[in-house]
This record gives structure tokens, C-alpha cells and sequence, in this order.
């Protein structure tokens, strides 16, 4: 299991998360869900994601948080 | 708009905050949720304890009223001695007449007195001293009591997880004085109508009367279940707008009054909840000690009166006897945002009283 994986199956462990490309639309997240995966992600990684970044865009699947981090220079 | 004020400053504070405590370990077993997805909640927003008014027969002017009688009985403050009382809520008592009208009859107080009502919320500390300042422009006007005062408790489902945890009932009573030596205070406010649906009660105004069909509970698709009677808060909305809009307004601020982000004493941001403020600290570089979190953990987050709750409760006694450069920011419904630089202290009397 990636670390990305880890981080997302610690949200919502009964889901799986591989399978989908919208995780909001597929019901795997919600907005709570979303702050829970940012704090995740920030401790996780040892970054600080930017305010401005915390939108549904950004966390759709697997790839668009995969896109996200590595703006922060975390390569997974 | 930046905006600019010489000669007036705080002379008193007072936050009125109601004594019946719940938290939410309690609030969880209403909601629609596991509940180890809710207590991940309760540790990233900073959740835990809030106050509400025990009963729901309790007003706005039932708290202002306590809060100005004690301040009589105690002479902090004489009954005839302002000249205007600003109540800003957005739960007022009636539809008509305002409010501080209501206060001023209940408590007598004299008829050369202008009463205002404002309906703002979690900007209301900052438009509400603005108001103040320019009533004080004005030479027959030499004090003025700000009120920020909600009740939102009674308006917001308790089946909403979205909201219910955060929502704090308070009341807070500013005197704001006219005083040729006090230091200048720069301020900015913004408001955007068109994002109006992102924080709203859509029953109960002329444009949709409360009625049995709006007091229905209605399941949204995060299971939250709340009525067109309820607080509803577009909670990834207004997350946005604070992150885009607020680090640009304190960047403005500074600008417009020549200070820098390193000579402010203490940031006194209105607190939705401790991750907004930890993310708003993040980006503007403002070390986490110098800006107060625990309001909303303590007590809620009581729109306009967050701020004043930050003061009573974390400088209350150090602000008697010493001064403070502060930044005041406030941001939420209409969608408005507002910041304040000016220098606090050195005030008559700075306390926090249950209700």
C-alpha cells in the first residue's frame, strides 16, 4: 500500500479508494473528510498545504492529490 | 474600501456568555455519522465545548440587558452617559421594531440616544466599531456602545454537523470613546452579495415566511439533516472564501497603515474553527502564539462576538494596564470581510460575565 493509500484508507477505511475517479461525487469524502485528509497529508508529508489549495478539484482521486503533493515537492 | 479614524478608541469591554455548557461528545449523538469519523472532526476543527442558551425563550435583549445592568450596578458605566447603542445581531428579538429600541425601554434609558440595529455576523465586530467611529464623528456624540449579540442556537438544526458544533450564543458590549490622544486606526471592508447563499437562514423574512412546510427536515448529501428554518452553511464555500480573501485584506491593511506584520502584538481573528486560523496563520506568517484559537474550542464560535471573547479571555487583566498593537479580522455572512489595526488597552474595565 502507498502512503498516499495509507493516508486515505485511515479516513475512510471502508472504502476503496482505488476504484474511483471522483471521490466526492462516489460519496468516498465529504467536505469534513477533506480537512481530515488535509491535516492528514500535512503531518503525513511534513508540508503545509496552501488555504487557497483545499478544494474538491485537487482531491477528486487518486492522481489529482498525486498532482497536488508534488507541487509541494513530495514525490510518491 | 480602506477607511481611516484619529481621536477614538475602546475605553471598556464586556462579553456576556451564557452558562449552560455542552460538548461535543454530546452534540455527536445526534448526528448522522459514525461516531469515530466525528471525533477526527472534533480534534482537526478544534471541537469540544460550547455555550448555548439554556432556554429557548431567551432573546438577544435578555443577555444585552444583563450585561448593561451589571455594568450600572457595578459604575462601570452610567446609564446616561452615551449617546448612541449599535446592536449588531442577526437575531434580533423582532422582525420590527429593533432591537435596541427594546433595550433601550427596558432599561429606561434616555430618549436623546440613537438606537441602530445592523444585521451582520462573524464581520459584525469590525462594521459595527466602524459604524461607532463615524457616529463619534459627530460633536454631540462622545460615547458609543457597540453591541454584538446572536442567539444562533435556536436557528441551527441539531442534526447539522456542519454547523451545530460550532455555533456559540453570546453577547458582548463595547464602549468606544471619542479621545484626542488616542493613536489612529486604519481598517478595511469588503462585501460580496453574490456568494449571499453561502452562510443563510432561508425562512423566516418576507421573501420566504416560516411555515410548517420550511420547519420540515430535509437530508443533505453529506447526511446532515436540517430545515429551511436552519442555519445553513456552504461550509467548502466559505472555507474557500476566507483562504482567498483574508490573507489579501491583512496584506492590504498593512499597506494602507505603513505597519509590518512582525510590530502587531496580537492578531485577534474571528475563530470559525482552529483549522481555518491555523491554515490563515500558515500563510500570512503570523507566529500561532500571537493569534488566540481557543475561543471557539471554549465557547463557540458566537459570530461578531468571537473577537470580543477572544479579548475578555485571553488579555482581560492586561489590558487594564497595558497597550497593545492589535489586528482585528472578521469575515463570514453577506459574504463581508473587515480588519482593524489600532492599539488596545489601557482600558476602564475588560471582563467576561455568564449569563
Amino acid at each position: 500500500m502507498t502512503r498516499l493509500s495509507e493516508v486515505l484508507q485511515g479516513i475512510r477505511p471502508e472504502c476503496n479508494f482505488t476504484q474511483s475517479v471522483n471521490f466526492m461525487e462516489d460519496g468516498l469524502l465529504d467536505s469534513f473528510d477533506l480537512i481530515m485528509l488535509v491535516s492528514e497529508l500535512d503531518s503525513k508529508f511534513q508540508i503545509s498545504i496552501d488555504g487557497i489549495d483545499i478544494v474538491p478539484e485537487n482531491f477528486q482521486n487518486i492522481d489529482s492529490i498525486k498532482e497536488l503533493l508534488a507541487r509541494y515537492d513530495v514525490q510518491l | 474600501m480602506n477607511l481611516y479614524f484619529e481621536g477614538k478608541r475602546i475605553t471598556g469591554l464586556l462579553t456576556i456568555i451564557p452558562s449552560h455548557e455542552q460538548s461535543f461528545i454530546e452534540d455527536m449523538k445526534e448526528f448522522n455519522f459514525p461516531e469515530a469519523r466525528s471525533r477526527k472532526l472534533m480534534q482537526v476543527m478544534g471541537y469540544d465545548k460550547h455555550r448555548l442558551v439554556a432556554s429557548q425563550d431567551t432573546c438577544v435583549s435578555d443577555l444585552v440587558v444583563h450585561g448593561l445592568s451589571y455594568l450600572f450596578e457595578n459604575d462601570l458605566l452610567e446609564p446616561d452617559s452615551f449617546d448612541a447603542l449599535i446592536l449588531v445581531t442577526q437575531t434580533p428579538d423582532y422582525q420590527m421594531p429593533p432591537t435596541s429600541n427594546v433595550i433601550q425601554g427596558r432599561l429606561q434609558l434616555k430618549q436623546d440616544l440613537i438606537c441602530l440595529d445592523i444585521n451582520q455576523g462573524c464581520a459584525g465586530y469590525i462594521v459595527g466599531l466602524t459604524q461607532a467611529f463615524l457616529l463619534l464623528e459627530q460633536t454631540n456624540i462622545n460615547k458609543v456602545l457597540l453591541v454584538n449579540a446572536d442567539i444562533l442556537s435556536r436557528s441551527t438544526s441539531t442534526k447539522d454537523r456542519n454547523s451545530y458544533p460550532l455555533i456559540g450564543d453570546a453577547a458582548s458590549i463595547t464602549v468606544v470613546e471619542s479621545d484626542p490622544a488616542a493613536a489612529p486606526v486604519h481598517a478595511n471592508i469588503k462585501m460580496d452579495g453574490v456568494r449571499h447563499e453561502a452562510l443563510i437562514i432561508p425562512a423566516g423574512g418576507m421573501k420566504l415566511p416560516r411555515s410548517e412546510k420550511t420547519a420540515i427536515l430535509q437530508e443533505d448529501a453529506e447526511g446532515n439533516l436540517r430545515a429551511q428554518d436552519h442555519l445553513r452553511m456552504d461550509g467548502s464555500a466559505v472555507f474557500n472564501f476566507v483562504q482567498a480573501e483574508v490573507p489579501s485584506m491583512i496584506s492590504a491593511l498593512m499597506d494602507f497603515s505603513g505597519a509590518s506584520v512582525n510590530e502587531i502584538d496580537w492578531y485577534l481573528f474571528h475563530q470559525p474553527n482552529r483549522f481555518m486560523l491555523q491554515k490563515l496563520a500558515e500563510k500570512m506568517r503570523i507566529p500561532p502564539e500571537k493569534m488566540p484559537m481557543n475561543v471557539v474550542g471554549q465557547y463557540g464560535n458566537s459570530s461578531g462576538v468571537t473577537i470580543p471573547i477572544t479579548v475578555t479571555s485571553n488579555l482581560k487583566e492586561q489590558l487594564l494596564r497595558n497597550q497593545f498593537h492589535v489586528c482585528l479580522a472578521g469575515f463570514g455572512v453577506g459574504l463581508t470581510w473587515g480588519s482593524m489595526l489600532m492599539k488596545l488597552g489601557n482600558m476602564q474595565f475588560c471582563e467576561m460575565i455568564d449569563y
